[in-house]
């Protein structure tokens, strides 16, 4: 009984003058051994190779192993091209995974465990939410040099977008924003009822990056290329940056950061979107 | 509105892209033959496999761009965020200051 309390006052001693013989440069060290700049996984893997399953969905292999989902799902994707679009991210990794980077597998991820749980209705809501306060709706009145710029910039895209739906949207400086029609809300959440699950987590993803619907769609609809559209997005930062200059580990950083997002955004809408079937002409004799 | 390259500029772009993340054996890989069985296929026109129009060059222009700010981001990001937040003295070394050395500080010997 003794023995087993002086045994522990012993390794608590031990514990005690660890801590006290580690000096500060060592205390820092722990420190980043739990940053998160450190904790990423080693690359387990040599060979990234697809196969297609019997369901006709393509699957990720890495060496003999099968990726799976975070949620424990077996990683499937619908055609080929997204499959191998993501297996070249893994591919890309050298050293250690930086997920930061996989853009598309973070969006296969989220479609196929869809870890909020949440149905078409709700996605279509969260994304209609941004309608009413849209990026390129919202006008400043003060500077005269950013007010033409968005004027500029901004209108031919509100112009296209309304025609192209056939809707009425306008813009406003003031802080409560446009009134947005009733009409024009129906005629977006019908259109947007087209899309797949897959198609609404890309373009609900997009949307939050751009903070803009119509950017979203007008990029969808291949009116904008994605550096145009998240040019748009950042209008007044990058008028900012024309007038105080540019800063490279800030907004460079940041720009292409948001495009990095914003391609993969689009292009997972795009593909997974398109079904791709081969009909062949039948050969006359 | 949307300015694109032409295709041959857009399909080098890509391949450049594959080539810096893997290297030079980067013609082996899954998406180099993927890349340029469909640029291959497109040569003529997107329209023939029933796309809408620039649908295909759209797709390829959106995956470059992918690429290549992927590259950039992560090249950033190895310059100035990799290494974590910085130390006392780096930061104190960034605005041309010491930290001092003794307890009391500076000119605690006098």
């Amino acid at each position: 009984m003794f023995r087993r309390v002086f045994q522990l006052r012993n390794s608590f001693g031990n514990v005690i003058s660890v801590c006290k013989s580690c000096p500060s440069h060592q205390y820092s060290k722990c420190l980043s051994k739990y940053s998160t700049a450190s904790t990423e996984r080693k690359r387990f893997y040599q060979d990234v190779s697809i196969s297609q399953g019997d369901d006709g969905l393509y699957e990720i292999n890495l060496d003999r192993r099968k990726l799976k989902t975070p949620g424990g799902k077996l990683f499937t994707v619908p055609n080929e091209a997204l499959a191998i679009a993501v297996a070249t991210e893994w591919d890309a990794q050298r050293g250690t995974l930086k997920f930061y980077t996989m853009h598309l597998t973070t969006l296969c991820n989220t479609a196929l465990d869809n870890p909020t749980q949440r149905n078409k209705e709700q996605m279509i809501n969260s994304a209609l939410k941004f309608l009413e306060t849209d990026t390129i709706c919202y006008r400043v009145e003060d500077p005269p040099g950013l007010v033409d710029l968005q004027k500029n910039e901004w209108d031919p895209v509100l112009h296209w977008i309304e025609n192209r739906y056939n809707v009425t949207i306008g813009s406003s400086s003031s802080i409560l924003g446009p009134e947005i029609p009733q009409a024009t809300k129906e005629t977006f959440r019908q259109h947007l009822n087209s899309y797949s699950l897959w198609s609404l987590t890309g373009l609900e993803f997009v949307i939050s990056q751009l903070k803009s619907i119509l950017l979203s769609l007008g990029m969808v609809d291949r009116y904008l290329t994605v550096e145009q559209a998240v040019l748009l997005s950042r209008l007044e930062e990058e008028y900012q940056i024309s007038h105080w200059g540019n800063v490279e580990w800030a907004h460079d950083y940041d720009m292409y950061e948001l495009r990095a997002r914003t391609a993969a955004g689009a292009l997972f809408i795009q593909l997974s979107s398109e079904n791709l079937t081969v009909k062949h002409k039948i050969m006359q004799d | 509105m949307a300015g694109l390259a032409s295709p041959l500029r857009v399909c080098r772009g890509i391949l450049k892209e594959l080539r810096a993340m893997q290297g030079p054996s980067y013609k082996r890989s899954l998406a180099y033959s993927y890349v340029m069985d469909q640029f291959r296929k497109n040569k003529v026109t997107g329209e023939r496999y029933c796309r809408a129009q620039q649908e295909a060059l759209h797709a390829s222009h959106t995956y470059l761009c992918l690429l290549a700010s992927t590259r950039s981001h992560q090249a950033l990001h190895n310059l100035y965020h990799a290494k974590g937040e910085c130390s006392t003295e780096e930061a104190a070394g960034l605005v041309g200051l010491r930290l001092p050395t003794q307890p009391g500080g500076k000119g605690w010997e006098k």
